[in-house]
């Protein structure tokens, strides 16, 4: 296995676990409630991410040296506002029914701040390669999160997985309803999305004690 | 090559190279593409108004399943029996009607200027079918959709749709579980135009109950709930004049 050095594998790596920017940086929170309702939403941003993260890197990387300090977070802005604009339109052309699906989220990822935060803390100071790949691990750390939100919170709020009803017909009451079970609606209200992380965060932090800030 | 990235004419000169590499590339691209993505939304308006009037390929179980794009034009034309236009008490013919913006001509209805409302004529079972379009707002923004009555102003079929509201909870007013609820139910109450209500304590979960104006809401998404009732009740306000002429013939 010598395709990546352990140093650039570690970019990779690192936050798919002990430097998640969700629950590690706590970063990204806002989109990691507003759309994790459902498996399918959370996997397509999730792919959107890690796409605008892992090109956004690139550019910025290859202009690190040109951008005037004075302007750059305005540069940065402008880099992930054309991708996403780009992935947008191309989408509409191409994949018209993914893109209603993706509407609102294409736009959101603007105000991604990991998207920012890794532009501003990574690219800037690192070459392209080693850049793409930050920009790919900390896209995939934000998505794997994201999938895990939009399980537990589609699984235990509606009883689906990617909209395919897996625990019985809630109405009809077959499968788990017939001997008592129901949905949770709190599963499908943003404030869950919270607890799931918190949930996230207490697993992550019992099994690496390194993790836990001295109070 | 050292490059001084800190004086203020290499900043300014900086930022008009980047914002005029930007204008152009997103220019090319919007110029370059817009031709398919117009053609991408007259299929799906094709679509949507066939799927309100029962047109699709769902199957007992299945999800919304439209009627493919490469065949949605030629079906549209054949189904479609008619698209007029209703301009100040008058029906006139528009082929076009389907592209209309409806949200324009409600707006200008609404402050008292000339409209143009589209409305398109099908056939079910032998029985006229008239498809009326809708434009309200949600939570977060627009919810539009097509609902198909008969002459009795029972409804024959819906489809709805929303720019942006929440994925799980407001969005799902596009499903089948929720639109399949309106099918069967009356738009009137009597002589009134009452519409159909989308209501947290109807007690009808199953919706069996086709004669109380009222289907049963999505938990969670009260506020698109509300949207899509004050929508169907817009639509009969400002369709009422020929909605009137239907029933009266």
């Amino acid at each position: 296995m010598a395709l990546l050095s352990k140093k650039d594998s570690n970019l990779i790596l690192d936050p798919l676990a002990d430097n998640n920017p969700i629950t590690i940086q706590v970063l990204g929170i806002c989109s990691a409630l507003a759309i994790t309702a459902e498996l399918k939403a959370s996997l397509v941003m999730a792919i959107s991410v890690i796409f605008v993260m892992g090109i956004g890197n690139i550019v910025i990387s290859l202009l690190r040296n040109v951008i005037p300090s004075k302007i750059r977070i305005i540069a940065q802005l402008i880099v992930v506002a054309t991708l996403v604009i780009v992935v947008d339109q191309v989408l509409k052309a191409f994949a018209y029914e993914l893109s209603k699906t993706l509407s609102v989220f294409v736009g959101l990822i603007i105000t991604n701040c990991i998207i920012m935060g890794r532009f501003e803390a990574f690219a800037l100071g690192n070459g392209v390669w080693r850049s793409f790949l930050d920009g790919i691990g900390n896209a995939l750390g934000y998505g794997v999160i994201l999938v895990i939100i939009g399980f537990f919170r589609e699984l235990l709020g509606s009883g689906t997985l990617f909209g395919i009803p897996v625990l019985g017909d809630p109405i009809a009451k077959t499968g788990l309803y017939s001997i008592g079970y129901e949905n949770n609606g709190f599963m499908i209200i943003p404030p869950a999305a919270l607890i799931v992380v918190g949930i996230i965060i207490w697993v992550q932090r019992t099994r690496n004690k390194a993790l836990i800030e001295e109070a | 090559m050292a490059l001084n990235t800190e004086k203020n004419s290499y900043t300014v000169l900086f930022a008009v190279i980047m914002v005029a590499v930007v204008g152009s590339l997103l220019a090319f691209l919007a110029s370059s593409l817009s031709g398919k993505i117009k053609e991408n939304e007259r299929f799906e308006k094709q679509q949507n108004i066939l799927y309100a009037m029962g047109i699709n390929e769902n199957t007992q179980d299945s999800g919304v399943n439209f009627i493919p794009t490469n065949v949605v034009e030629d079906r549209f034309l054949e189904e479609v029996k008619g698209q007029y236009v209703w301009v100040n008490g008058e029906i006139e013919e528009d082929d076009q009607a389907f592209l209309i913006d409806i949200k324009k001509e409600f707006a200008a209805l609404k402050a008292g200027d000339d409209a143009r409302l589209p409305i398109f004529m099908g056939e079910k079972d032998g029985e006229e079918l008239y498809v009326l379009p809708m434009y309200g707002k949600g939570l977060w923004d627009a919810i539009w959709g097509f609902m198909s009555v008969d002459k009795d102003m029972v409804v024959q079929g819906v489809y709805f749709d929303h720019k942006g509201e929440t994925a799980g909870l407001g969005a799902n007013i596009k499903l089948r579980f929720f639109m399949d609820d309106f099918i069967g139910e009356s738009l009137m109450e009597g002589q009134s135009y009452s519409g159909i209500a989308v209501s947290k304590t109807n007690n009808d979960p199953l919706n069996e109950d086709k004669q109380d104006n009222e289907v049963d809401a999505i938990a969670g998404a009260t506020i698109t709930g509300n949207g899509v009732s004050a929508m169907i009740k817009e639509t009969l306000k400002l369709y009422r004049p020929y909605l009137e002429t239907i029933r009266n013939n």
